[in-house]
Parts: C-alpha cells; structure tokens; sequence
C-alpha cells in the first residue's frame, strides 16, 4: 500500500446554521481515482466538495486533501484542486479569455495555456466573445477549462454535466474525465452511470454517509433516494 | 454564571446611585447660570460615559470573538451594545431635556458630547438591523463582530472631530467637571458616575444571565421533546449551536 | 499579491468600462443634486461654508451609491468563489477593491468638482489647492470604510438599505474635515491647520481596521 490517500476524511461535520449539513462523514480516495457521490437534494453533497475544495472550514473530525489538513493548511491546498459546479464563475460581460485570463493571473499560469484548453474544447475561435453570448454548454466548457487551468491534482465535480445536451457533456471528458488521470470527486444523480466510473463510492443521506466503500450495488444505491 | 452576585450588585448599585443624585440634588452647589436644571448633568455625563465605555468594551469582545470563534464573546459584545444604546437613548433625552432648560430649545448643536452621541448612537443602532438581515449564524456573528470592532474604532475618532468642529461657540459647560469643579461637585459626580458603571454592570450581567439561562432552556427542552420543538425563527440574536 | 490585486483591479476596470454602471450613475446623480440645491436652497449661486457643504453632501451621497455596488458583481458572477479558490493572499481582494473604489471617486470628482464650480459656486475658487488635498484625503478614507461596509452588507439580504445607514455616521468625522480643509476655497475663512492630520488620522485608522478584519469577511 504505497502512496498516501489523494483524500482522506474522517467524521468530517459541517453545520449550517442550525442544520448539520455533513455529520461525521469518513472516506478515503487513493490518488488517481475516482470518487462518485450519490444522495438525493440536500444531503450534503455541494458542501462535501465545498469543503474539499477550501470554501468552507471543517467544523468537526479531520480532513487531509494531498496530505494537507484542512482548515489549517487550506491555502497549501488551493493551487491544487479545481473545482467546476453549476456556477461557472465567469463574468458574463467578459469573453472567455479574459476571464480565464484572470484566473491565470491568480494562479500564475502562462497565458499560452489558455489557448491550449481552448483549443482542446473547441471553442477558441470564441474565445473573444462575452460569455453571455455563448450557449450553456459552452459556458460549461470553458468554465471546465478554468477549473483545469492550472493543472490541478484534485478535480471537484458537482454534477458538470447537468443540463447539457450530450455532445457538450462529451467535449468536457478529455478535461475533466477519467482520462485526465487525475483524482476525482464527482456527484451523481445517475446510479448506472456513475457507479460504472467509480473506484470509491459514497451515498450521502440527511448529512450521514449511509453508503461508502468499493462493491456497492445499484440498488442500494437506488435505495438512497427513497 | 452570571447570576452570581447580582443581588449584592444590585443592591450596590442602588445605594451608589441614590446617593450620588441625593449629593447632586441637595450636597452640590447650584450652578449660577443654569440654576437647579444643570443637575441633570449629573446623570447625563456619567449615562455618557458608561455607555461610550459600553462601546468600546463590545469592540474588545468582539475582536475576541473572532479570535477565539468562541459564541460566549459573541453574546458579550451583542449584549453589550444593547445596553449601552439603552443608555446612550437615556443620554439623548436627558440632554434634549438639559438643552431646554438651558437655552430653551429641545436640540442644540453646541455641546459636542450630545452632539457626538447621536452620531454614534446612529451608526449603533444598525448594528441589530444588520444582524437581522445575515441568516447564517456563523456569518452573523462573525459580521456582528468586524461592524462592533469597526464601530468601535470610530468613537473615539468621532468624538474628537466633532469636539474641535464645535470649539467656537460655548465653553464647555461641562469639561468643568473634570477640571475647575469645586470639591462638592467633583464628589457628587464621582458618585454619579460610579453609581452608573455600576447600574451598567448589573443591567449587563441581568440581561446575560436572562440569556444564558433561556438557550439553556431551550436546548433542554430540545434534548427532551426531540424535534418537537419548532424550528427557530429567524432572529438578531446570537445563540448557541445545537450540541 | 502584488499579481493577485493587478489581476482583480484589471479585471475591475475592465468590467467598468465594458459596461460603464457605477461611474456614469455617481456622475449624473451628482449633477441631479446640484440642481435639486439649487432649487432647494433657493440660491443663484453658494459660497464659502454653505459651498463646501453643498459639494460634499453630494460627493459622499454619489459615493453611496458606488459603494453598494462595488461587491454585487461578485457575489452575483462568481467573482469571490474565482478569487476564494486561488493560491493568493486575500488581504489583495481588500486592496484591489480599495484601489478601484478610489479611482471611481476620482473619475466622478473629475465630473462633478467643475460642475459645481460652474453650476453653483458664486465667487471664484481661490487656493484650488485646498480642495485636491481635502479630495486626496477624502477619497482614501471614503475608499477605506466603503470597502468595509461593502463587503460587510454584500452578504446581507437587505443591502441597499445598509449601507448608507452604515456609511453615513462612519464618514461624519470625515466630512468634517473635509469641509474645514476646502471650504477657504469658496470664500470661507481658513480654519486650524490639523485638520489635514484629523483627516489623515480618519484614514489610518479605518485603512488599519479594514485590513485587520477583512480575512473575517471572506473566510467560512
């Protein structure tokens, strides 16, 4: 058993307000696979991967993302995980350059780049254009070209894939995908689908994890949303 | 916790302030311009003072607060401010009323300590609205804590503009308190002002003590009807998180 | 940081003037107050104490409006979470957003300083001087605790009513100083020579407040 875990977390707790939006919640990610989260609206889902991703503190157990402990040694943590949900944090009345040239500035990645994954997505003849005019699964893409801009080890995905039409969703794997070969936390409404990519699975219900593990069958799965 | 001593407290500030208003009413000489209605300088600056105090000891809670990220320096520095805009209403209007008799008009730009309250007292009073509109708890409180350290901050800054802004018109009617009394009244306001710190304590450790023992009402009740109990509402105040 | 405030100040700038909002709207709402003053003080033309009065009324009611929108496109276009995700000190988000703000002060004083000698001012401005140390002074400070409140009412529900209940009072000891320090410029008789420090002093503080509390407001 060589490497460390990619990510580990044990009886991680993270309220909201009066709610207990994750409660003790443990798994451990080997570096290089993929982890897929299941549960139905409200189960913590979001705010796993935001906790992942430094945007929320742990407020109880431990967490170490690439052998980091969060909260503590977040900020080593950043340049390393990308994150890519429903917003696409790009400002509309930008183009796609010079918002993705604005996170490279952040991140200090070379410019050069930017045409690169541009490229890869087919979208770098509008890349001057202000996002608002670009369709929804263009936004997407070039939002997931953010969130690989600078190389990151650790990839967040909150349902990427969601209401884009599939050949959008399909421009969107060599980036983010399994065959990027990077570590991979993924939400997922899809039983079939998702467990089909899974190296771990979690099932998140009410904040509790009520399914973790490799093995996991499809109907337990499906068991979650009942 | 906070309950203990109080009614020793209680009783101290009762004695401390029924005899710092006898000396100012019968002890202290009359004042020869105002005549009788300058007394009620006795409560204005001493309600004055502890309230400004009252300010600046919720910013020393709040930046507590946000250093330790401990509820208790939270509800200290919430229960703080409350007070004080108590007291700091209770300056508004002895002043108003001070400004009448004196000069026959209900407000008056000349005394900067009135002047700089209202003010203060202005900015202070958003603190609750603000706490209000923030309904994560977590931010709230963090929020509640940087206004309270900012507000803080701007007191003493504030009250040091509006002191030379004003420096044309009237000598201070009451910087003599500090400096050119005669004795009598120097002790009838030390009096005064020492009954009032001490009414401040006692209102703040009440409403703390009222505070605490309620949350932990609540959360009994919580633990012992399981989710029976309604779902909190919205509201301004700090509480505590579930266990 | 230096990389990290250059790339949320550029960024700034150019949305600004992609989609000019805030400083056009500080400069027209500044010219509409002059003509309200006009009418409301029933005055040809102001000077002296009255003159300085009138301009920095308007002035800080026009950077009201700017500080409440300074942090909206953030919160709104995924501005923060861009910035919250990246490997930078966060002390820059507070700089660079100082920074901006006092440059949209600048651009709206630019505009509204010669409307109001043209529109308003009675005798003519003598010592112009005063005015841009009283605008220099005036402009970091509203910078400073605009900021602060900005990022202090962006999360809260009822935004547009906070911040100017929260600017008001904080910006008084300011107007203060900033009336006393321009107002020989219109005629009024100088007054004392601290006034510069009060003001600077205004601007230490609160620049030292804000940057001792903003992580506050970011972190979660």
């Amino acid at each position: 058993m060589g490497e460390a875990p990619a990510i580990e977390l044990d009886g991680l707790v993270r309220r909201y307000g009066e709610r207990t939006a994750l409660d003790r919640v443990s798994v451990s990610v080997p570096a290089g696979a993929t982890l897929v989260v299941f549960g139905p609206n409200g189960a913590g889902k979001s705010t796993l991967l935001r906790v992942l991703a430094t945007l929320l503190r742990p407020q109880g157990g431990s967490a170490h993302v690439l052998g980091k402990a969060l909260p503590g040694e977040a900020w080593k943590v950043r340049g390393h995980v990308g994150l890519l949900g429903h917003d696409p944090l790009l400002h509309r009345d930008l183009t796609a350059r010079e918002n993705l040239r604005f996170h490279a500035r952040l991140h200090g990645v070379a410019f050069a780049r930017i045409d690169e994954l541009l490229e890869q997505v087919g979208l770098a003849l509008r890349g001057d254009e202000p996002v608002r005019e670009l369709s929804r699964g263009m936004v997407q893409r070039v939002a997931a070209c953010r969130a690989v801009l600078h190389e990151p080890e650790v990839l967040l995905l909150d349902e990427p894939t969601a209401n884009l039409d599939p050949a959008a969703a399909d421009a969107l794997e060599p980036l983010v995908g399994r065959a990027s070969g990077r570590t991979r936390v993924v939400t997922s409404h899809d039983p079939a689908r998702g467990l089909a990519e899974a190296d771990v699975v979690l099932g998140l219900r009410g904040g509790r994890a009520e399914l973790s593990g490799d093995g996991v069958s499809e109907s337990a799965v499906r068991e979650l949303y009942r | 916790m906070y309950g203990t001593r109080l009614r020793a407290l209680s009783i101290a500030t009762l004695v401390t302030l029924t005899g710092g208003f006898a000396l100012a009413a019968f002890y202290a000489p009359e004042d020869a311009d105002q005549g009788f209605m300058q007394k009620i300088l006795y409560l204005h600056v001493p309600l004055a003072i502890a309230a400004l105090c009252g300010f600046i000891f919720a910013g020393i809670c709040a930046i507590q607060h946000l250093r330790t990220n401990e509820f208790r320096w939270d509800l200290r520095s919430y229960v703080a401010i409350h007070v004080s805009l108590i007291f700091g209403a209770a300056v508004l209007i002895t002043g108003s009323i001070w400004a009448r008799a004196s000069w026959g008009h209900w407000w008056v730009w000349d005394e900067p300590t009135l002047v700089s309250f209202l003010i203060v007292f202005l900015l202070y009073a958003t603190y609750q609205p603000l706490r209000f509109s923030i309904e994560d708890r977590d931010k709230q409180s963090r929020y509640a804590s940087v206004f309270a350290i900012t507000a803080g901050a701007f007191v003493p800054l504030n009250f040091l503009a509006v002191r030379l802004a004003q420096s044309y018109t009237h000598p201070r009617v009451f910087a003599t308190a500090n400096g050119g009394l005669e004795p009598h009244m120097k002790v009838a306001f030390y009096v005064c002002l020492l009954g009032m710190a001490l009414l401040y304590v006692t209102l703040w450790k009440y409403e703390m003590a009222a505070k605490n023992t309620r949350m932990q009402l609540k959360a009994l009740r919580r633990r012992l009807g399981g989710d029976i109990v309604a779902p909190p509402r919205r509201s301004a105040q700090p509480t505590m998180e579930s266990a | 940081m230096r990389r990290a405030v250059s790339a949320v100040l550029r960024r700034d700038l150019r949305i600004e003037t992609r989609t000019p909002q805030v400083v056009p709207g500080m400069a027209l709402f500044s010219i509409s107050a002059f003509v309200v003053f006009h009418f409301a003080l029933q005055a040809r033309s102001v000077s002296g104490n009255l003159a300085a009065g009138v301009l920095w009324v308007t002035l800080l009611l026009a950077a009201v409006l700017g500080i409440a929108r300074q942090f909206v496109a953030d919160r709104e276009e995924g501005g923060f979470e861009g910035f919250l995700l990246a490997p930078v000190d966060r002390t820059a988000l507070l700089v660079a957003k100082v920074a901006s703000l006092f440059l949209f002060l600048v651009a709206l004083e630019l505009v509204a300083v010669p409307a109001f000698l043209i529109m308003l001012l009675g005798p003519s401005p003598v010592e112009f001087w005063r005015l841009l140390l009283a605008l220099l002074l005036a402009d970091a400070g509203i910078a400073f605790v605009g900021t602060l409140v900005g990022a202090l009412a962006v999360q809260s529900r009822a935004r547009d009513l906070l911040v100017p209940l929260l600017v008001l009072p904080l910006l008084v000891p300011l107007l203060i100083g900033a009336v006393k320090i321009s107002a020989p410029v219109f005629g009024a008789p100088v007054a004392a020579a601290r006034w510069p420090w009060v003001l600077a002093l205004y601007d230490l503080v609160f620049g030292l407040v804000a940057y001792a509390v903003f992580d506050f407001l970011l972190e979660d």
